[in-house]
């Protein structure tokens, strides 16, 4: 057969990190900022100029100095070595909980959408039923239930999650089941796992990792409002939240433990939301050169 | 004639919607009602009708890529519509579809050779990576692409482009059978006439059959051996295709063929112009399924259901005063 089909020229496509990062300053900020929080987390012990659990009566309520550059707390400690420390809780409940939601959540969805019938129908009724609790409410429910503590709080948070990240995968399954290239795979003979795992997954990761990196910011802060109600990181370990929490009876005395985590609050849940963005645009097949 | 491919019969598929908590049950949507229809190995039988008359559902039915609800398939020999969804998986190989989206039918996130080489990993595991990326390279090869294009995404190419390399994955694995659903039909003028050449080309090489669902009576005359005309989820006419364009006996066939455009402009035609609109497939007539837009309608057309007549040489249409161009087609 001679049939004359102009050959595409052919072009080296972008890898996926440089569609992620090209031409846009926002995005490599954000970048930045959560490569650096990621080492400061790590590097806590090396980082922090003092033990963030030491308390002296003679310093309390210190403003920034030389010694302490964010000043003190009501018992002494140093706010500083307090915040650095507290990443370290912060960003694993950040990054597990959406994490260990996106898993689960991904599955029953997917499941829910392909399989249809009376498995979809308990699945999302189930789901309904959790969504129509306020995240943070489901969490101080099951956190209440389990107790506190700082790894049920990873669990809770992500057992908040699952709902949301079940029904994007639920709702995207469906319209990528419809697609006639899912119909081709089922034409061809492969069996559903085999479906499931090479056309639908792929298929809905873009809004799955987008949900991801939303939540990532959510978690934190909602870590941040468990803390915040004594359910979260316990005293005296300290996390952006509980900082917070602790430092707001005496706002007056020393604003600068608020001041302080409230700012890596939000600078790091911005960071997380510029990148959810940027992801959706590299991740989608239609924008990629 | 030529042995029997593929038999259906009494075919039929009702979609009904979920029951609802209150309310009435809902009755559903009959897409096809009670089809029947053989076809030979290496014929091709077009399937024309307007939008909505079943035309694509039954060509799913015949690969059970849809459920029938009613009726049976026979390929081969084999009774497709009572094997388990294992045993229907391997008679897969021997059956294929073209779809009529070349861009929705290609997943964007799979590159060609994925793509193609896909049928090969299911029913040839024993394959190693070169070896089925030879086979796929020969593929691409016969439907007139380059080889050289196997590492790409099905972005990157045209809507001929891609209806070649998912017309490349229906034939890797040599079937005797394929449903051909409207395969040009959402492209451009142009580039439908190679696709219908190149789908010509192979059936001559490798002598498979086609149940080529469009509705483009012209591409329809260029190719196929038999047509069969359905309205409403039921075939009205079905016939060689000599005698469906010269001589249709059905009103509804009648009424198909004279809308179809000329390309002979000083050729004057009588256009049958059809009262009304299709009824909802959900409040299907009784009777005959077309007797509220039939110039012929009499009163056993709205209680009596009019059987496929024999009226010729494997010549048969479904209306109770079926005569060879019984309107005027020239005024």
């Amino acid at each position: 057969m001679s049939l004359a089909v102009p050959t595409v020229p052919v072009v080296r496509s972008p890898n996926f990190l440089q569609t992620l990062f090209t031409g846009n300053l926002a995005v490599t900020a954000a970048g930045v900022v959560i490569m650096i929080m990621v080492l400061v987390a790590i590097f806590a012990p090396f980082l922090a100029p003092m033990d963030p659990l030491t308390q002296s009566v003679f310093k309390i309520n210190q403003y920034p100095s030389m010694e302490h550059w964010l000043g003190t707390d009501q018992f002494g400690r140093d706010v500083l070595s307090r915040l650095i420390f507290g990443s370290r809780n912060s960003l694993i409940v950040g990054l597990v909980s959406p994490v260990i939601a996106a898993v689960i959540g991904t599955i029953l969805g997917v499941v829910a959408g392909y399989y249809g019938g009376i498995v979809d129908r308990l699945l999302t009724r189930l789901n309904d039923a959790m969504l129509s609790f306020p995240e943070l409410l489901l969490a101080i429910m099951i956190a209440s239930v389990l107790g506190g503590g700082f790894w049920n709080v990873v669990g809770v948070i992500a057992v908040a999650f699952i709902p949301g990240f079940a029904r994007v995968a639920r709702a995207s399954t469906l319209s990528v089941v419809q697609e006639p290239y899912v119909e081709a795979a089922v034409a061809v003979g492969l069996s559903s796992p085999r479906i499931i795992i090479r056309h639908v997954l792929p298929n809905i990761a873009a809004p799955i990792m987008v949900l991801l990196t939303l939540w990532v910011a959510s978690a934190i802060r909602l870590e941040a409002s468990l803390s915040f109600l004594g359910l979260g990181t316990q005293p005296p370990a300290a996390s952006w939240g509980n900082i917070i929490r602790d430092a707001l009876s005496n706002i007056f005395g020393s604003p600068w433990p608020i001041i302080g985590a409230g700012l890596l609050i939000t600078v790091v849940v911005l960071s997380f939301n510029v990148m959810g963005d940027a992801l959706r645009d590299a991740l989608d097949p239609e924008t990629q050169s | 004639m030529a042995e029997t491919l593929l038999r259906a019969e009494g075919l039929g598929k009702t979609f009904s919607s979920a029951g609802r908590l209150f309310g009435k049950s809902d009755p559903g949507v009959r897409a096809v009602d009670d089809v029947s229809f053989e076809i030979a190995r290496g014929e091709t039988l077009a399937v024309v009708g307007e939008s909505g008359c079943g035309k694509s559902t039954l060509g799913r039915l015949l690969l059970r890529l849809i459920e029938p609800t009613s009726g049976t398939v026979h390929l081969d020999g084999v009774n497709v519509t009572e094997l388990s969804r294992r045993d229907m998986r391997a008679v897969r190989a021997n059956a294929q579809i073209i779809f009529q989206d070349p861009y929705g039918s290609l997943s964007p996130r799979r590159r060609v050779g994925e793509i193609v080489g896909e049928p090969f990993e299911v029913f040839e595991p024993s394959l190693n990576r070169t070896q089925r990326r030879d086979k796929v390279a020969t593929l691409l090869e016969q439907v007139g692409l380059s080889s050289a294009i196997m590492d790409k995404f099905p972005r990157q190419f045209s809507g001929g482009q891609r209806q070649r390399i998912g017309i490349a994955r229906a034939i890797a694995l040599n079937p005797s059978f394929i449903v051909a659903d409207e395969p040009v039909s959402a492209l451009d003028v142009s580039v439908q006439a190679q696709i219908v050449n190149l789908l010509q080309d192979l059936q001559e090489e490798r002598g498979f059959s086609y149940f080529f669902v469009a509705h483009d009576l012209a591409v329809v005359r260029h190719f196929a051996d038999r047509v069969m005309v359905m309205y409403l989820g039921r075939v009205v006419e079905i016939g060689p295709k000599r005698a469906i364009y010269d001589t249709p006996h059905h009103p509804y066939t009648q009424a198909l063929l004279s809308a179809a455009p000329q390309p002979d402009p000083h050729r004057k035609t009588q256009r049958i112009v059809l009262k009304g609109d299709v009824p909802s497939p959900r409040r299907i007539p009784p009777g005959c399924h077309f007797h509220t837009r039939c110039p012929l309608a009499q009163d056993i057309c709205r209680v009596e259901r009019p059987p496929l007549r024999s009226i010729g040489d494997a010549h048969q249409a479904a209306c109770h005063f079926a005569v060879p161009n019984p309107i005027p087609l020239s005024s």
